[in-house]
């Protein structure tokens, strides 16, 4: 029968869909109403690591291309968003003490008479904002093109990855003056006049975080229900087909590194906003390989996996730093070789094996019930 | 950056900072050799290579708690049995990590590089629990202490000769082992064709334990040495491992020269431009450069020529 196939494809759209409305529900409006600000804020922060957990489904799930140096453009984005944060914060009339007002406080502690030039374009939301996506996206397009076109994949491209993210640390740290240090870019305020350190905000914040989130998932299901997707995955289970069929192999894994990186930016900048600082111990090798297990628990090859993922291994993160600290490291350490060696597809995964087909079951008993000759309703429209 | 120093002068900096960046050059041959061998021959990311050298510099430190408190008269000696504790406790950990985990995961080693990272975690923490969170350090025996003047101004502290010293014989013994005795032929034969060496006999499973155990005891090993330098702290491991696997992959992660050439480079690289550069300046140049060199050149600077 044709009709078999056609149901499950549209069966499998609708799940994705049904899944994002239940994910926006449950962000939008069950979280803000059971949580109180304190902990929707923490949520908040959560969810801007699920941006670089979605950025790793597109390129570690569907393209098999492991980074170890999403913290890099996570961080690089909240810096640009902290360094125009930092630059309204320090007006020449809010650091009339300093001896050199009109600059950030580091710096004059660092002894700088004048702004760096690469802080002066900063002074503009615009330019901060485009800057945000475009200088991690571009900095991923000259990694991805120098490694990609040379056939470097697999482990080397995640060990380099990491010493990126190693280089990106020590240099943050060790250029005081021009970064804040080891600290970070501290003591924001206001965004345009709007104090981002009230509770209101807060909230705003989440909300335009939660949107920002939801959009991104759409654009990553469009993505992967693309040709592009369905070429990143064949990519990834043969690389050697694709490019005997004519498809140039490195471009593509230079995009899809590009749009994680992008993402992974994005939600750099919803931190800084939200968080209200930012500092390298976002942006090294541990943060790095504790994003990828944000994604590898939630599922590597499912989008709405990695955002469920990163929500309760950082909420495990908190109760568990709280109560036991010493415990975390173990539950952490364990987490790693239990998702590699136990369920490698994680959440999604246990979900697809053990609750997707009872769901099914029940769903198909209740549409097996009319008389025959009566028309069939799919079984999602039930669902819906 | 060379002004204000006379030419003897930069002679004499030169030939100390050289000799520092020899230290350096000792302690990563040493981790880097390890590393070589599971990396380079076996295929396997192993993230917690730097956690199993830290298991070396605690049972070393152990050793030397131990012997001065209980035979005092043996001190002087303490050493050398620490050294080879070490090796077999970090080899055995090494073994018993091969068969609980590594071998089912030989064929996704980006999976291994996650799964070993956890390792790491659980050893840190373990250390943390057990010796504490400050960096302990041992006492170092008379002769091991003080330094040869070589001129007025060039002065070499004996431990970093001690290190260097043995960080050649370990090279020597390792050579001897991988190309020069038949276990070290059938561990080759395994690596270069694993079906073909099962056919021929050869047991494979043991071989990669046994591999896997030899590069995870010289890890031990360097931990022994790396006493002898620095102090050790629970995640001091860490802070090695990202170096380490750069100076493999630069080397050319199938070839042992390559190996003992890149961390030579390296080294040498770091310690020289620390002295006129500031610390993290000079180190986030030579990561830099050998990251470039690596885009440039992905195999590494020794490629073995190895038909597959």
């Amino acid at each position: 029968m044709t009709r078999t196939p056609q149901t499950s494809f549209l069966g499998r759209i609708d799940g994705d869909i049904a899944g994002i409305l239940l994910l926006a529900a449950l962000l939008i409006v069950i979280l803000p109403l059971g949580l109180d600000i304190f902990r929707l804020n923490m949520v908040g922060k959560y969810l801007t690591y699920a941006f670089v957990a979605l950025g790793l489904v597109l390129c570690w799930g569907s393209a098999g291309i492991l980074s170890l140096g999403q913290g890099i453009f996570f961080g690089i984005g909240g810096y640009c968003m902290a360094m125009f944060l930092k630059l309204e914060a320090s007006s020449p009339e809010a650091t009339k003490i300093q001896s050199t007002p009109g600059i950030p406080d580091f710096m004059d502690w660092n002894q700088l008479k004048e702004l760096p030039w690469f802080w002066e374009p900063f002074h503009s939301l615009t330019f901060a904002t485009v800057a945000v996506v475009a200088v991690p996206a571009l900095l991923a397009f000259i990694v991805g093109l120098a490694m990609f076109k040379r056939r470097v994949g697999g482990v080397y491209f995640a060990i380099i990855t990491q010493a990126f993210a190693a280089i990106l640390t020590i240099l943050i740290v060790g250029q005081q003056g021009y970064t804040g240090g080891i600290n970070g870019i501290t003591d924001l305020r206001t965004l345009k006049g709007w104090d981002i350190r009230t509770d209101e905000a807060k909230l705003v914040l989440y909300f335009v975080n939660a949107a920002l989130l939801i959009g991104c998932i759409l654009l990553c299901l469009y993505v992967r229900r693309s040709k592009l997707g369905r070429i990143l995955v064949a990519l990834r289970d043969k690389e050697d087909r694709v490019r005997f069929s004519g498809y140039d192999v490195a471009s593509f894994k230079i995009f899809v590194f590009c749009f994680a990186a992008a993402l992974s930016a994005v939600g750099g900048a919803m931190f800084t906003l939200q968080v209200g600082f930012m500092s390298p111990s976002f942006v090294g090798i541990v943060p790095s390989i504790e994003m990828v297990i944000y994604c590898a628990v939630g599922g590597r090859l499912s989008l709405l996996g990695a955002v469920y993922g990163t929500l309760l291994v950082n909420w495990a993160k908190t109760m568990l730093s709280e109560s036991f600290p010493e415990l975390w490291l173990f539950a952490m350490g364990a987490l790693f070789i239990g998702v590699v060696m136990v369920f490698p597809n994680g959440l999604a995964g246990l979900y697809q094996q053990f609750i997707a087909p009872k769901l099914r079951r029940l769903t198909t008993r209740r549409t097996d019930a009319p008389v025959a000759g009566a028309p069939i309703i799919p079984p999602h429209t039930a669902a819906d | 950056m060379f002004e204000g120093y006379s030419l003897a002068e930069l002679g004499s900096i030169f030939a100390m900072q050289g000799f520092a960046g020899l230290i350096l050059f000792s302690v990563f041959v040493l981790m880097a050799l390890g590393l070589a061998i599971i990396f380079g021959q076996m295929g396997v990311i192993n993230m917690a290579h730097g956690e199993f050298m830290i298991l070396g510099a605690y049972v070393t430190y152990l050793c030397s708690t131990f012997i001065s408190n209980y035979a005092p008269a043996l001190f002087p000696a303490y050493f050398f049995v620490a050294m080879i504790l070490a090796f077999f406790a970090s080899g055995a950990l090494g073994m018993l990590v091969e068969w609980g985990m590594i071998r089912f995961l030989y064929r996704r080693p980006l999976d291994t590089l996650l799964a070993t990272w956890g390792l790491s975690l659980i050893l840190q923490q373990i250390f943390r629990s057990v010796f504490g969170a400050r960096e302990v350090g041992v006492v170092l025996p008379d002769w091991l202490m003080g330094s040869v003047a070589v001129t007025d101004t060039i002065e070499v502290p004996i431990n970093g000769l001690f290190v260097m010293g043995l960080t050649i014989a370990i090279t020597v013994v390792i050579y001897a082992v991988m190309f020069r005795s038949r276990w070290g032929q059938g561990v080759r034969a395994v690596m270069q064709n694993r079906v073909m060496a099962g056919a021929v006999g050869i047991n494979t499973e043991k071989v990669d334990r046994y591999t896997f155990g030899l590069g995870c005891g010289i890890a031990g090993v360097a931990g022994s040495a790396f006493t002898m330098v620095g102090s050790t702290g629970p995640t001091s491991g860490q802070l090695y491992i990202v170096d380490t696997f750069l100076v493999v992959v630069f080397g050319g992660a199938q070839s042992l020269i390559g190996t003992i050439a890149s961390a030579f480079t390296i080294s040498q690289a770091q310690s020289t431009m620390e002295f006129f550069l500031s610390g993290s300046t000079a180190k986030v140049l030579t990561l830099l450069t050998v990251v470039v060199i690596l885009m440039l050149r992905p195999q590494g600077l020794f490629v073995l020529k190895v038909r597959r």
